[in-house]
């Protein structure tokens, strides 16, 4: 079973999936009785993010903060003074979508001193090796560092969510294996889960450790 | 490296220039084409290749006209905005004959407009991209995969001619992640490039790169000169994709993300009986004419399907001869077509049985 700390912070290299977990996590804390709120901290990518999910949230339950022009036509890095409370609310759980690399770490810098005095999070490292710029542990590794200068934090453990998009089958899951586990020697970080599309749950189950299904939040053309 | 890698259509333009020789990348960040720009950032410095965010646009195509001179591969990139600032520079490009590639990753407009998808840029690719009497090949890619395909073309094909090849593509394939392919080595063809300025070492005559040419004689020669040019591009470069057409009654001309909507819409026709089909120019210039007249001397009727108020529709019109009606059916301002939204006017065509317009 998977646990959870009050704030989970999910960070990585651009495009490895983070806000797609991020939107799957918060459903699984919300399901399993919690009062959950997401905040996206994003600034980077004005283009794909949580706020996409707005309409979901709202019928899960699930209460969102995100800059009021996330998603809209207005390309401005702002970030909401409600993000505050998201750190302060103890009562809640919190999911924090923290934008790409270390330039979208950087705006997490202003809510570390609170998060790391209360103690009560988790900061993922998410994982893709099938990214160009993050094809072996050396280079994930060398992005990583560069995040935990940058939000001036350390990640806690790894996310793998290696995957090829709609060319994802388990022998691909299966094959980045090796390249979690190799991560996480090179850094002495546990893999916290492997996430992958739950319609390749079942066949991957009894294969990988704390395997995490995925509904896909992505527009279809 | 000929794994499959997950890409954004922005990344793989960036890997597949620098795969093609591109070491020299001058630019300005703008949504949606930031992340070519931030891919060159990290990876230049790292290949000994050159990555420089100039001031402004202006000022990146012009640094563009003027690594072109010295004969070696440079790229700009921007989205709609940043690229009426270049059209300046493209005219200077063209009447210099040199060879560059330009990235256009377009946004809805006109202004500032908005931040996501559009295709209304088409007549300022294709027609009027500044002042003076000159063409650029026109590359509209409609996958991740053509992104990078594409852009190692538009690089030989830019050298081949001496001419601008530009990569139109909109915010949805800038921003899309899918599996791609790349070649290690993407550049396959090196042409000689006496014309550059690379230093006489005091052994043959200054070359000399200037776009101001006093004498209307002399000008007009150059000008007839480049149109020969360009009419060998039209007869050797056109490139298209049909789908379904073995049949059709209807034609959907479409490029880019709308063809790829076009696509789903046409299948979901077929269940319904209704024959249509779909011509996908790849090359906007030179315009794929030639399946066009055919299919108009074949189909009832075409419908241009485009991200802009009818622009793409005068081509298929011109192309067709206006032998047949030509319907439009679009969305803009950063909206984009669905399959349902296509299909609906694909029956409405349909019903009026070819009637004209």
């Amino acid at each position: 079973m998977l646990e959870s700390k009050r704030i989970t912070l999910l960070a990585g290299h651009y495009g490895s999936g983070k806000t797609n977990i991020a939107v799957n996590w918060a459903k699984f804390l919300k399901d399993s009785g919690k009062s959950v709120t997401v905040a996206d901290l994003d600034i980077v990518n004005p283009y794909f993010r949580t706020k996409d999910s707005e309409a979901d949230f709202k019928e899960w339950g699930i209460k969102l903060i995100a800059s009021p022009y996330a998603s809209s036509n207005v390309d401005l890095p702002s970030l909401p003074q409600d993000f505050y409370a998201v750190v302060d609310d103890r009562s809640s759980y919190a999911v924090i979508d923290v934008g790409g690399d270390d330039r979208g770490a950087y705006a997490l810098g202003r809510y570390v001193d609170r998060i790391l005095h209360e103690n009560n999070y988790e900061l993922l490292l998410v994982v893709n090796k099938y990214r160009p710029l993050t094809p072996d542990c050396k280079s994930t590794v060398e992005i990583m560092h560069e995040i935990e200068n940058a939000c001036r934090m350390k990640f806690t453990s790894i996310v793998n969510n290696s995957n090829l998009g709609c060319e994802t089958d388990a022998q691909i899951v299966l094959d980045s294996v090796d390249y979690a586990n190799e991560i996480a020697a090179m850094t002495g970080l546990s893999i916290k889960m492997t996430t992958v599309e739950s319609n390749l749950f079942n066949e991957l189950n009894d294969k990988i450790n704390n395997l995490f299904p995925l509904h896909l939040q992505s527009k279809i053309f | 490296m000929s794994e499959k890698v997950l890409m954004k259509g922005n990344e793989a333009i960036a890997e597949a220039a620098i795969r093609s020789g591109c070491r020299y990348y001058l630019g300005y960040p703008i949504t949606p084409q930031t992340e070519v720009a931030a891919y060159m950032a990290k990876k230049m410095p790292k290949i000994g290749g050159v990555f420089m965010q100039a001031e402004s646009e202006i000022s990146a195509v012009n640094m563009v006209y003027g690594v072109a001179a010295t004969g070696k591969r440079c790229m700009t990139s921007s989205s709609s905005p940043g690229i009426s600032l270049k059209c300046e520079g493209l005219s200077y490009l063209a009447a210099c004959d040199l060879p560059s590639v330009v990235v256009n990753v377009q946004r809805g407009g006109p202004g500032l407009g908005g931040i996501q998808p559009s295709q209304s840029d088409y007549f300022q690719a294709t027609k009027g991209s500044g002042h003076g009497d000159f063409r650029m090949i026109v590359l509209a890619p409609s996958s991740v995969q053509e992104m990078a395909d594409l852009t190692s073309l538009a690089f030989d094909l830019a050298d081949k001619y001496r001419m601008t090849s530009m990569v139109l593509a909109d915010g949805t394939i800038g921003q899309m992640m899918e599996p791609v392919e790349l070649k290690d080595d993407m550049h396959e063809t090196h042409y000689d490039k006496p014309w550059a300025c690379t230093g006489t070492k005091m052994e043959r005559e200054h070359n000399i790169i200037n776009s101001l040419i006093l004498k209307p004689e002399i000008l007009e020669q150059l000008n007839l000169d480049r149109y020969e040019k360009y009419k060998v591009v039209e007869e050797n470069e056109p490139r298209y994709e049909e789908f379904m057409m073995e049949d059709a009654d209807i034609c959907i001309v479409a490029f880019g993300i709308a063809s790829r909507v076009s696509k789903s819409a046409i299948v979901e026709a077929r269940k319904q009986g209704i024959k249509v089909g779909l011509i996908r120019p790849i090359t906007l210039w030179p315009f794929p004419e030639e399946p066009i007249r055919i299919a108009a001397d074949k189909v009832k009727s075409f419908i241009s399907v485009e991200l802009s108020m009818g622009q793409l529709i005068y081509d298929v019109k011109l192309a067709s001869q206006c032998k047949k009606p030509v319907y439009l059916c679009s969305r803009v301002g950063g909206m984009i077509t669905s399959p349902d939204y296509v299909l609906k006017k694909i029956i409405e065509v349909n019903n009026l049985g070819g009637a004209s317009v």
